[in-house]
């Protein structure tokens, strides 16, 4: 099964295990991860689903879209040139079997 | 004699929607040790709506995806799960809750996230089969059998969900048409540029969009429906007819037990009743917004989470200020991806950036000079732009907006950088389990 780690600002670390095809922001929001906040429901259109990605997985991550550009460029946490993200836009799957992401200290 | 109350009072929230269910767990995360019990009528996992009238639809969102928590997330979490009964009675004296399967709940704190009723059409005909509106799964589910073999879908209403709708079937086989009684659509929701651009859009898509055309009867045969009849006289033929034409706040319960309701069920800055221990929250709350000047009431999705995790902070002690988070909203018609931050009010003074043209613009609202809301079509940036600017009451002159190089998103970064803001903090304490 596909794992998620997800790094909480504190120093908290929460292990999620979840289905091939589930978003890491969906995989949070299920499974009452902190700090994912996931509005809009994984449409790209909120931006409270902002993660920060491991610099070891970065490779293995599908290329940022242009709706996900976008909102990244103004999110609450400010944006890291590399590693921020859309959670609701990384699919857990053979292409992804695992991957680990800070949570940034707001979404709101 | 009545029996005991079932449960330890904590708090007791009435409705498992989109508010309800956040109540629940802004509760937890802010530490609230005390018993959370959640009332919900409707059967199965909690769920959201947005994608109802979309992806659902067509079948690119799995039901499984629909779902707001895991069924185990309740557990995990210390939050009851009362699920497939009605809250029947408030007795706001002995504050205790009656539901549909005889049982009574004690609360210190009620909160009620009842949400909204799609309003029916109060003409002859619409009780016939073949005529439906859309606001939980099973009329989703419904709606997607049946658009499967429709020939003709009227839909009656040209807002959100109505467009949206509109939308899905395109390119699907039926001909579709929207009867709009308004002469634009969404008249105080949408400036006029962006209600133009809208509808010629899904008219060139195919779809029929009439507008100043009010529905006067519906037609059929044998007790299903064939047609729906204009105010123009005209027949509309259709198999399937959906009646998008808005909802009632879901406010009896609250009435009867002597919360006082107009339109909504009424309550102050802080989301509270005419009750003291009684919060209102999500579609069925009407309240005082600082950014409409205002009492509205909000169907959204971003009002349901805010308003939950502001009525948890009030329960929990840790927010004393009125509520006033930003509103925004989105709404997805096929490529159409339209989103709205802040309120508009009758009279605003409009400037368009970018191109209608192009599919890609942002009509940013004016009301005494200042910014007030801003729509944008295919452009997230500027939406983010403007929501960091409308919930930090920056206003840029609109006399820069003329010029072709303003860039909304460069302007919102420099005036207000994200360090500025008032961020709310994630929690931090550790809920135990
Ligand atoms: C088809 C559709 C598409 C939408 N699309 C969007 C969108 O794109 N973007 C957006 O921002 N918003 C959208 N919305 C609006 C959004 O879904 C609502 O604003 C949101 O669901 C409101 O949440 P709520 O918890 O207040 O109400 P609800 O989600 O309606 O939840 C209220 C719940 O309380 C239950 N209830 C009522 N009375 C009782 C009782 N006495 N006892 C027990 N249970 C009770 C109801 O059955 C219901 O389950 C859409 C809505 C619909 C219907
Ligand atoms: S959930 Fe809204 S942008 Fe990811």
């Amino acid at each position: 099964m596909p794992e998620i780690v997800f790094h909480q600002p504190g120093g908290r670390v929460a292990t999620v295990e979840t289905e091939a095809g589930v978003s890491v922001m969906r995989a949070a929001v299920q499974n009452a991860v902190e700090g994912i906040v996931g509005e809009c429901g994984g449409q790209a259109m909120c931006a409270t689903c902002h993660v920060l990605v491991h610099e070891s997985v970065l490779d293995g991550l599908p290329p940022i879209g242009d709706d996900e550009e976008e909102m990244l460029d103004c999110t609450a946490a400010p944006r890291d040139p590399r590693r921020s993200r859309l959670g609701c836009q990384l699919i857990m799957g053979t292409d992804l079997p695992k991957v680990a992401v800070d949570v940034p200290e707001t979404q709101l | 004699m009545s029996p005991k109350p079932s449960s330890e009072p904590g708090v007791v929230v009435i409705g498992a929607g989109q508010a309800g269910v956040h109540v629940a767990d802004a509760l937890r995360e802010g530490g609230y040790h005390g018993a959370v019990t959640i009332v919900g009528d409707e059967p199965g996992v909690p769920y959201e709506r947005p994608p109802l009238s979309k992806g659902f639809l067509v079948g690119t969102t799995a039901p499984e995806s629909l779902r707001l928590r895991d069924p185990e997330h309740f557990m995990k979490r210390r939050i009851k799960l009362r699920i497939g009964v009605a809250a029947r009675r408030v007795d706001t004296v002995g504050r205790t809750v009656a539901l549909a399967d005889g049982m009574r709940l004690g609360y210190d704190h009620l909160v009620l996230a009842t949400g909204a009723a799609p309003r029916g059409l109060p003409i002859p005909g619409s009780d016939l089969t073949g005529v439906c509106c859309l606001r939980t799964v099973a009329d989703a589910r419904w709606l997607r059998e049946r658009m499967r073999s429709a020939r003709s879908v009227v839909i009656v209403g040209g807002g959100f969900i109505g467009m949206e709708i509109a939308a899905t079937t395109r390119g699907r086989g039926p001909h579709t048409t929207v009867l709009e009684a308004a002469d634009r659509p969404l008249e105080r929701a949408l400036s006029p540029t962006m209600a133009r651009h809208l509808v010629e859009a899904h008219r060139r898509s195919g779809v029929d969009v009439r507008l100043g055309e009010r529905v006067t009867g519906l037609v059929g045969e044998r007790g299903h429906v064939t047609g729906v009849v204009g105010a123009s006289g005209h027949t509309y033929p259709a198999d399937l007819v959906v009646v998008a034409i808005g909802v009632s706040p879901r406010a009896e319960l609250a009435e009867a037990a002597g919360v006082r309701v107009a339109d909504g069920i009424l309550v102050d800055g802080s989301l509270r009743t005419t009750v003291p221990e009684i919060f209102a929250v999500g579609d069925c709350a009407r309240h005082p917004n600082v950014h409409a000047g205002a009492m509205v009431r909000i169907e959204s999705v971003q009002n349901a989470t805010d308003q939950a995790r502001h009525v948890a902070d009030t329960i929990l002690g840790t927010v004393d200020e009125p509520y006033a988070r930003l509103p925004w909203f989105w709404s997805h018609q096929g490529e159409l991806r339209l989103q709205i931050a802040g309120l508009r009010g009758p009279d605003e003074y409009d400037v368009v950036l970018g191109a209608p043209e192009s599919g890609r613009f942002s009509v940013c609202g004016y009301r005494d000079g200042r910014l007030v809301a801003v729509e944008t079509l295919n452009r997230p940036a500027d939406h983010q732009a403007a929501r960091r600017l409308l919930q930090a009451g920056v206003s840029p002159d609109p006399a820069l907006l003329s010029d072709h190089a303003f860039d909304l998103k460069d302007f919102a970064k420099r005036e207000v950088p994200s360090a500025d803001r008032v961020p709310r903090p994630l929690p931090t304490r550790e809920e135990h389990s």
